[in-house]
Formats: structure tokens, C-alpha cells, sequence
């Protein structure tokens, strides 16, 4: 069974659960996932499978999109493709369909996605930098400060926190909790925040790191 | 809102058609759990502010106990407040009453009224 599902960021809530506790959720469209291409070791040198998500109209796809989704029997050219490794061979073949179906409520998961880009950004904003006084006259507010030492070592460290641009980062959360799937609409409901914006692609694994209960 | 979150919650929204307002003096009914004993905890006084929207709202009720003024924020959509009762009713001409706060004695739970002698004047 393949445990990882490509969806879309729709929104949080709050949802109250059978102790009455309100539990803050992120609401994921996930699936459903046509299966697009299995790469095995004598085709590729790595067990894999394609996955897909979403749609784009026969005029938006490249021919080259197209055909790649007609060979896997699909009737919609999936508007994202991605791939996820396997221990071992594919059980599954082109065209058959992952859904929430692949978790259960109460599993722990790994939620990938892009943040939310904050563009360029001073030190106090992207590395949490005390900054100085904001009156007095101090002239020094969000400024860097002192990036090094003297004629030793003669150069500013690597990883020096400096200004630049924040957000836009591949990030992976890990652990989050199933708290509900309503699989009518290809709905999870994944307790705690999730990176990127509302519609944003994301992808829910399996947890890699989950503790055995 | 989205559409897709509203049909989520909808289920755990209470669609009370206003219960009570602001202003209005209170007794919150809510389930307390102890131990595996479950019980019914009053808390009354009056509804000082209501926020939020959807299963997000929350009414503050603020009293005086002992002296002291103690203000305590429910969750409307809450299964937990059981009830609420509306003891005395009455129009005040503000939607959040934190001018109750510095007040000290029986002013302190005198909710000030909207005058309407000047509007039907005027019609």
C-alpha cells in the first residue's frame, strides 16, 4: 500500500473531538492519486512510483504531458506528477487510484510543502535577532551588528546570520496527527500548521520518524 | 469563508438564533469533568463581549465574586457549555462593555442603556 498522497492546502479550523477538547486542524484535499508510472531496478535502478494530482484541460498540457498520461490509461493529464520511492516492487499498476483511504484516522504523518515566501528580510525577521533599542537615541535598531572579529581570523564565519531572502523553502513537517478523514471528499483533517498558503501543493506521507505507540 | 471548512464545522456549529446579547445578565451552565465524575458548574454574570464567528465565537461573562472581578471566556460552539440562561435583558449602545472593568460597587454591573426618545423624536 502506498501511503504518501499529493494534495492542495484548503484552509484551518478548529474541530471539537470526542472529549469535547477543540483541536486546531488544517484542512488537505488530498488525492485522488492516479498511478502515472511504476519504476522498477531493471528499468530504472530504484522501486518507485509516479504519482498524480489534479487536472489541467487538454489545451494546457504539453503534448509531452499528454501522451505520458495516456500510456498510464488516464482520461485528465494530472496537473502535478510526483514520484515516491519504495522499499520493493510496486504492488499497484498504471491507472489504478490512491486515496485518503491509504491513512486512518489517528495516524501520525509527515506534511511537505513550500512556505510562505516573506521576501527579503532583515536579521530580526529570518533569525529571530534581538535588534537594539528603539528610543534613547541609540541609532541602532534593526540593524546587524558586528559580523566578525579583528585581523583574526580577517573574515566573517560562515553561517553568519546576515539580511536576505526568507520563506519560499521546501519544508517537511513532522508528526502531525490524523484527526479525521472524511472520504467522500478526499478530506483530511491533520491536527497543527502545515507549510504554504491556502491552495497551496502539498504532499502527506506516512511519518518516517513516528514513534511506536 | 471557504466553503469546504464551513460544510466541516457546520456539524459542531450551534445555530442558536441569539441566545443572548451583550449586556444581558447571564448564568452559563457548563459540564465540568472530575476525576470520572461529570458535574454542572454555574458561572453568572454579564455578557461583556461577543467575538469571532462560526465555531470560532466566544461570549466573555464578567461578575463580581467576593469583591473581585472575574471575567471568563466560553466558546459559544463549545459541548461542554450546556446552557446558557438569560436572566435579565437590556440594550446597551456599545457591542463590547469594557468600561465595566474600573467600575467599583453596584456600578459596576450597571449596564448603561440606549436612549431611543431621540431617534423616534426625530421619525
Amino acid at each position: 500500500m502506498i501511503a504518501t498522497l499529493l494534495g492542495k492546502k484548503i484552509g484551518m479550523t478548529q474541530i471539537y473531538d470526542a472529549q469535547n477538547v477543540l483541536i486546531p486542524v488544517t484542512v488537505v484535499e488530498a488525492g485522488p492519486c492516479p498511478v502515472v508510472q511504476i519504476k522498477t531496478v531493471e528499468t530504472d535502478g530504484y522501486h518507485a512510483v509516479q504519482l498524480g494530482f489534479g487536472g489541467r484541460k487538454p489545451q494546457n498540457a504539453t503534448k509531452a504531458e499528454a501522451q505520458h498520461a495516456k500510456k498510464a490509461g488516464l482520461a485528465v493529464t494530472p496537473r502535478v506528477i510526483n514520484e515516491v520511492r519504495l522499499p520493493s516492487a510496486a504492488t499497484v499498476k498504471p491507472g489504478d487510484i490512491v486515496t485518503v483511504a491509504a491513512f486512518t484516522e489517528g495516524q501520525i504523518v509527515d506534511v511537505l510543502g513550500v512556505s510562505k515566501g516573506k521576501s527579503f528580510q532583515g536579521v530580526v525577521k529570518r533569525f529571530r535577532v534581538a535588534g537594539g533599542p528603539a528610543a534613547h537615541g541609540s541609532m541602532f535598531h534593526r540593524r546587524i551588528g558586528s559580523v566578525g572579529m579583528r585581523q583574526t581570523p580577517g573574515r566573517v564565519w560562515k553561517n553568519q546570520r546576515m539580511p536576505g531572502h526568507m520563506g519560499s523553502d521546501y519544508r517537511t513537517v513532522q508528526n502531525l496527527r490524523v484527526v479525521k478523514i472524511i472520504a467522500d471528499k478526499n478530506l483530511l483533517l491533520i491536527k497543527g500548521a502545515i507549510p504554504g498558503a491556502n491552495g497551496d501543493d502539498v504532499i502527506v506521507r506516512a511519518a518516517k520518524k513516528a514513534r511506536k505507540a | 469563508m471557504n466553503q469546504i471548512i464551513k460544510d466541516i464545522t457546520a456539524a459542531q456549529v450551534k445555530n442558536l438564533i441569539t441566545p443572548f446579547k451583550v449586556g444581558d445578565g447571564v448564568r452559563v451552565h457548563t459540564k465540568v469533568r472530575e476525576g470520572d465524575k461529570e458535574r454542572v458548574q454555574v458561572f453568572a454574570g454579564v455578557v461583556i463581549a461577543i467575538k469571532g464567528s462560526g465555531i470560532h465565537e466566544t461570549f466573555t461573562v464578567r461578575r463580581i465574586s467576593y469583591g473581585e472581578g472575574v471575567e471568563r471566556v466560553f466558546p459559544v460552539n463549545s459541548p461542554n457549555v450546556e446552557k446558557v440562561e438569560v436572566e435579565k435583558n437590556s440594550k446597551p449602545g456599545k457591542a463590547r462593555l469594557y468600561y465595566l472593568r474600573g467600575r467599583k460597587g453596584k456600578a459596576a454591573m450597571a449596564v448603561k442603556e440606549k436612549r431611543f426618545e431621540d431617534t423616534a423624536a426625530k421619525a
